[in-house]
């Protein structure tokens, strides 16, 4: 077995060397030729002397990415995906935290990467590609890496506007892709089409289990996300039969109607995460796909991917929730209610995760982990760590687990993890905002503003989007007189919900 | 026009529908706009646009996306 994630890929050059492993728009890699880019990746850090240090990735979408996450691997340090469309503000604030030692970028993003470099070195792809590899050297490398070391660090949103970066190990992620190979039977005849973004915890398991089990992955040009029939003939065209795509996507295809157009005569399995699935879109596509696999899978970064999976085994209603199932091999959820104690019956409590798959906390940022990964309060005898999610569920009638809603103020909005406090602060650090409060619309998944001061709206839109991602700017942007304050002398959000029609 | 251009500054309101031809090309809208525009010309002209119309070339310009809006409500 795997101790390491590059064994994975030193396994796939050996059975399927010359196979598609990757392919975007304009290129494509066998598995041999994904390993001799990830060597010369790996030659370069190596030769600039670090192991064990953080390396930005700064690169648009593609095949090369890859070759990068693989390269600071082999190299013995870890990784983390820096969006090229991402404000330079908000990389900015990734940096500051992670003060990576190298930024690998190319040509093309060099000058943009030098804004935010600070003491960090830039490395170009052409240039370290064109470099000699010596084997041997790497391999003396790889010997020392430890299965506990760090792979990968994730951002997502957090709070008070500081992203948080989540750690994962190899064994972690070793751990999570051996469970998603087995349960669900994958082999070398899955072709994945990659929707998540790679700075997304979901797109790991697109790019490990194609690499462990020498599959193939297409990465979607993103733009067929907005015109249905292209995604579906795209589809069509590369054979895929595997999607693991947020909620969002799917239903962009069943909601503007084009399921059929072509009917996908090679899908099998369609899974989902990061968001709550409607149920009304899934019968869509059951009812167009009845023979392929759905599965309902839930987790945070925080657990790697996801902890929890539910592959639907009978019929729902259009208004009926879907379970998110039961807990995945070496995985452990639990709910625990206000005191702390394990609920009982229905009794609705907080989503508590246990085992490998854990990451080892937010980097740098001891304060945020320790509120978020804490003893386990069931036993104190010995130190055991526990993720608590923050998301509230409870058991049902046939011990599925079951969402319910979350604890604070984070929503899910077309799949992407959004704090509305991260918002709130963007918004108001914009001159001409005196006070702001972000509302989110579950039903018409629309991120609503409501604000005082001078500034126009569209205005305000312009110099957000210096601050924060293009997926966090307000659907509704709405200027009002005075914010309403409850008795405490704070925003009355109740009331705003009111007013918002929420 | 005016009105179709009032209803798409609802829905993005930093997006400038007056004089854009290339809402696509430059990724100006995303995918969630496309969307929620196409559930607002179905309600508002009381169309069904099928997805065969929802591609790059009818959502270019709000031009283009009234002459598609014109053409649906002459065809159904």
């Amino acid at each position: 077995m795997a101790r390491i994630i590059t064994d994975y890929l030193d396994h796939a050059v050996l059975q399927h060397g010359d196979k598609c492993a990757f392919a975007d728009e304009k290129e494509k890699l066998t598995y041999k030729e994904l390993q001799e880019e990830a060597f010369h990746i790996a030659e370069g850090l190596i030769h600039y002397g670090i192991f064990k240090k953080p390396v930005a990735i700064y690169l648009d979408k593609g095949i090369h990415v890859i070759s990068a996450f693989l390269g600071t691997a082999y190299s013995g340090n870890f990784y983390s995906p820096l969006d090229t469309e991402m404000p330079i503000s908000r990389i900015s604030k990734i940096m500051s935290t992670l003060l990576p030692s190298v930024i690998i970028t190319d040509e093309q993003h060099e000058v943009e990467a030098a804004q935010f470099a600070g003491n960090a070195k830039i490395l170009l792809l052409e240039e370290m590609i064109g470099q000699d590899i010596c084997e041997e050297e790497i391999r003396s490398i790889v010997d020392r890496v430890a299965d506990t070391d760090v792979l990968y660090v994730l951002f997502t949103s957090g709070s008070t506007g500081m992203p948080k970066g989540v750690v994962i190990s190899h064994k972690s992620l070793i751990d999570f892709t051996e469970w998603g190979s087995h349960y669900f039977g994958i082999d070398d005849s899955y072709i994945f089409a990659n929707q998540t973004p790679f700075y997304f915890s979901m797109s790991v398991f697109d790019i490990y289990q194609t690499i462990r089990n020498g599959a193939t992955t297409y990465i979607v040009p993103k733009q067929k996300f907005s015109f249905p029939t292209l995604l579906m003939e795209y589809l069509a065209e590369k054979h895929i039969n595997t999607l693991y795509w947020v909620p969002t996507a799917l239903s962009m295809v069943s909601i503007l109607g084009a399921l059929d157009s072509p009917h996908l005569k090679d899908l099998r399995n369609v899974f989902f995460s990061g968001e709550v699935m409607p149920t009304k879109q899934l019968n869509r596509w059951r009812k167009e796909y009845p023979q392929v696999r759905y599965v309902n899978l839930y987790g945070p970064t925080e657990v790697t991917d996801v902890c929890t999976a539910y592959v639907l085994d009978r019929d729902f209603d259009d208004t009926e929730r879907l379970p998110m199932g039961q807990a995945c091999r070496n995985m452990d959820v639990f709910l625990l209610n206000d005191h702390d104690q394990l609920v009982k019956g229905q009794e609705i409590g907080e989503v508590c995760v246990r085992g490998t798959g854990l990451a080892y906390g937010y980097y740098g940022d001891k304060t945020n982990t320790e509120k978020a990964f804490v003893q386990n309060p069931l036993q104190k005898a010995y130190p055991e760590i526990i993720y608590r999610t923050g998301d509230l569920a409870q058991w049902n009638e046939r011990g599925e687990l079951v969402y319910a809603s979350r604890k604070d103020f984070q929503i899910k909005h077309m799949g992407h993890r959004i704090e509305l406090g991260e918002i709130e602060a963007a918004v108001s650090s914009i001159d001409g905002v005196d006070s702001n409060c972000c509302l989110y619309n579950l039903k018409k998944s629309l991120i609503i503003l409501y604000y005082t001061g001078t500034i126009e709206p569209d205005q305000l839109t312009e110099q957000l989007k210096k601050l924060v991602p293009e997926y966090m700017i307000p659907n509704r942007k709405k200027h009002i007189d005075s914010m309403p304050l409850n008795l405490n002398g704070k925003i009355d959000r109740q009331k705003l919900k009111e007013m918002a029609g929420i | 026009m005016e009105e179709l251009i009032d209803l798409l500054k609802d829905i993005k309101d930093d997006v400038d529908f007056e004089h854009s031809t290339t809402l696509i090309d430059n990724r100006e809208l995303d995918s969630f706009d496309i969307i929620q525009i196409v559930a607002a010309l179905n309600d508002e002209y009381d169309i069904k646009i099928p997805a065969s119309d929802i591609i790059p070339k009818n959502f270019n310009s709000a031009k283009a996306i009234y002459d598609m809006v014109q053409r649906l409500q002459d065809e159904q």
